[in-house]
């Protein structure tokens, strides 16, 4: 078994910026991506505020070279995907095993969301070329065969942990000799379905989210997709550049309380985190970042709040949620935060937690309020829950 | 290192439930769909939970549940499930409503149910099993995706049994959707005489398979998973079949039977005849999808039928294709395409 992986690219698209470029100095300026929907009619416009990409589908179609009919899921995927692969720039590539593992979960359902409706009204009308490749397989077979990936591809789905899932089943694939490089991460696209399923449990803010602080509402949802390109320890040594980080812990673990809340003491967040830790052969004053899951709704920011502090009291890491920019990605925020992860090592930056006032009565704990540079970050630990009680933590670690 | 099937437990459109019986009962379907037939679920699921689940979640529940008991193991090391299409009937209510009630006042409980990954965290929350949970949506590889994340784990170390399974739904939508992509046979037809003659397009099915998988073999053990391959849109399958044969020492000639997807069709059942009378001709041929009908993961069915086809010493009367007198099969070849894109290979041997 090949003993480390390396993460040798990173691509992301979100609210805050259609490339890293972009994001980090979006972080710079501490401008948040929340806004209106302008991606579908909803009575809900107006009200609830989404973080959109800033991208409408004919502009990413262009940007891809893709048909316009195709899903935002698949197009927003191929654009950080794209961008991930040509950042790792691999030497002989095509002539190495490669893979791709994407996640999200919703699959296309922009469009067949859309295809419902007259579907509803007569079974026999409705758009065909908007529901036959509905299914989240098909994103990631749509983006593999524009990156030229036939060896290996796989989709998972663990509702919000998906992507951090998809990421280290990637560094498993290469560590059980499966495959050299693999792209790994994930994508979900706005959807009228998760912006009215995510309201009827009445966990969306109406302001922009707040998360960890006492008064905090609820989430905004968001879109994008993140990728890392990983590799194994032969083809790391082949990279004109040397890699960002490696992947150094990971783990998933089940909260098994309830299929949408997070149990009160946080269980499978911090059986998740400790997992990761011990895998890395860390230990928690080992840490200097957490990416926090940090969705804004009250159960889970207590719940992950107060598994973190059953793990690290009473030194706390600097910590933060950059859902405070890009809103709940779902599917994707996994591979987006793990993005920032890398970034954070590799720019020696942590991230300001926007909108932070007030430490969470029983907890206390302060994130991070400022864009903080020139830190000493050797080790980052990135936190994915979700529903049906998935729960990941992944740590990437400074060569 | 060897990997076991403990056991498995099979929810189908056959009496392959809690039955003594080997598929010589044979159930028949007129028309384009095969439904699975759904046990008493009150002795695997608490009544009250039974009423909110949904059809795919009641299945595979049920099946992990049984699987686990066949298997004398309360807590599984990792619980992994493969669905395609996931949760159909809580996505299709809960669409439904978005668009009749026009967003207002929806009632939650479908949508919270609608995730892929609710049969896992379900079956995790019935058995309060904190341990490794992970849900595959990979197409016509949604199983074998989950097979392949187990057998890492086993030669990682991380579990000693992990429960895997295969889940599908077939509902009304998703039936007239697929259907009007033509994937089904324009009229309807006997599932028994779905094989032959061939025409265009084939019946639809579904069904939920677990299995218990080990590191260590026991006197109830069905048998041997001895390896699984995936190929995309893969240029010479035959060529990759040998391959696959050799990785794991063996020639063609040492497989006994092979499970094939046929399903009636005629562009997709090809390949198999091609590879039938060639390459494969000396050998036993078996079918299994006029049984549970064509779904992504019906490969999990096949697996199911294998092993137990080693652990009984028997072939049923009604998968044999082609028959070579001999001994009861020793090793047993799962070949499976979806739509002539995904191809998985499976070696299940005896003990």
């Amino acid at each position: 078994m090949s003993s480390s992986v390396y993460i040798a690219g990173v691509g992301v698209i979100s609210a805050i910026g259609n490339n890293v470029a972009e994001h980090l100095a979006a972080f710079e300026r501490e401008e948040a991506g929340m806004g209106d929907i302008t991606l579908f009619n909803s009575i809900h416009s107006g009200k609830l505020p989404v973080a959109e990409v800033k991208l409408d589908n004919n502009a990413l179609a262009a940007m891809t070279g893709m048909p316009q009919a195709t899903s935002r899921t698949a197009l927003l995927s191929l654009v950080a995907a794209k961008e991930a692969l040509i950042d790792a720039a691999i030497p002989g590539f095509e002539s190495l095993r490669t893979g791709f593992v994407s996640a999200n979960s919703v699959g296309g359902m922009d469009k067949s969301e859309d295809f419902f409706v007259e579907f509803l009204a007569d079974n026999n009308k409705g758009k065909l070329r908007n529901i036959f490749d509905h299914e989240c397989g098909s994103k990631t077979e749509i983006v593999a065969d524009q990156l030229g990936i036939t060896d290996y591809m796989t989709t998972i789905s663990t509702a919000c942990s998906s992507s951090a899932n998809a990421i280290f089943y990637a560094a498993r694939l290469i560590k059980n000799d499966i495959v050299d490089v693999v792209i790994a991460g994930g994508v979900d696209a706005l959807t009228k379905f998760t912006l009215n399923g995510f309201n009827t449990l009445m966990i969306l803010d109406t302001a922009f989210c707040k998360p960890f602080d006492e008064h905090r509402e609820g989430l905004n949802l968001g879109e994008g997709a993140g990728y890392l390109v990983l590799v194994s320890d032969k083809v790391a040594k082949t990279l004109s550049k040397s890699p960002y980080c490696k992947l150094s812990g990971y783990n998933n673990s089940n909260d098994a309380y309830h299929q949408t809340a997070s149990s009160p003491d946080g269980t499978g967040s911090y059986l998740a985190m400790k997992g990761a830790l011990e895998k890395s052969g860390l230990q928690p004053s080992d840490i200097d970042y957490i990416n926090l899951h940090g969705t804004g709704t009250p159960n889970n920011d207590s719940a992950e709040g107060t598994a973190i502090k059953r793990l690290f009291d009473p030194e706390y890491p600097p910590m933060s949620s950059t859902k405070s920019y890009t809103g709940h990605t779902l599917g994707a925020s996994g591979g987006i935060e793990a993005v920032f992860s890398v970034l954070a090592i590799k720019h020696r930056i942590i991230y300001p937690n926007l909108r932070f006032e007030t430490p969470m009565t029983d907890l206390g704990l302060l994130p991070e309020k400022r864009f903080l540079t020139d830190q000493d970050i050797k080790h980052v630990m990135s936190n994915s829950f979700g529903f049906g009680g998935n729960c990941t933590s992944l740590i990437f670690s400074a060569i | 290192m060897k990997i076991y099937i403990r056991s498995s437990s099979c929810i189908s459109p056959q009496k392959t439930f809690g039955n003594e019986d080997f598929l010589t009962d044979v159930v028949e379907y007129n028309g384009t769909r095969l439904k699975a037939i759904e046990p008493d679920y009150k002795d695997f699921i608490d009544p009250k939970q039974i009423r909110r689940m949904s059809h795919i979640i009641k299945m595979g529940v049920a099946a992990a549940k049984d699987c686990l008991n066949q298997a004398n193991i309360e807590m599984p090391g990792a619980i992994i499930t493969g669905t395609a299409l996931g949760c159909l009937e809580d996505t299709v209510t809960f669409l439904t409503r978005v668009v009749e009630l026009k967003e207002e006042m929806l009632p939650p409980t479908a949508f919270i149910q609608s995730t892929h990954n609710t049969v896992s965290a379900q079956i995790a929350l019935m058995l309060q099993c904190h341990q490794y949970n992970n849900t595959f949506v990979h197409k016509g590889i949604s199983f074998e995706s989950a097979l392949l994340d187990a057998i890492m784990l086993f030669k990682e170390n991380e579990a000693d049994n992990i429960l895997v399974g295969g889940t599908e739904e077939m509902v009304d939508a998703s039936f007239k959707v697929l259907t009007r992509l033509g994937l089904y046979r324009r009229w309807p037809v006997s599932s028994l005489a779905l094989l032959s003659p061939k025409a265009n397009g084939t019946m639809g099915g579904e069904g939920a398979v677990f299995f218990l998988l080990t590191a260590q073999s026991s006197a109830n053990s069905l048998a041997e998973l001895t390896a699984i391959k995936t190929l995309y849109k893969p240029k010479d399958i035959q060529e990759s079949i040998v391959s696959f044969l050799q990785k794991n020492s063996m020639k063609i000639d040492d497989i006994d039977l092979m499970i094939t997807g046929k399903n009636g069709d005629l562009r997709n059942d090809r390949v198999y005849n091609q590879l039938g009378t060639s390459a494969f001709k000396n050998t036993a041929l078996a079918n299994y999808k006029h049984l549970c009908g064509e779904y992504p993961t019906s490969s999990s069915f096949a697996l199911w039928l294998a092993a137990n086809i080693i652990k009984k010493g028997v072939i049923p009367e009604i998968v044999i294709d082609k028959h070579i007198k001999g001994s009861a099969p020793k090793k047993i070849l799962i070949y499976n395409h979806y739509q002539n894109k995904y191809h998985s290979l499976m070696l299940v041997s005896a003990i």
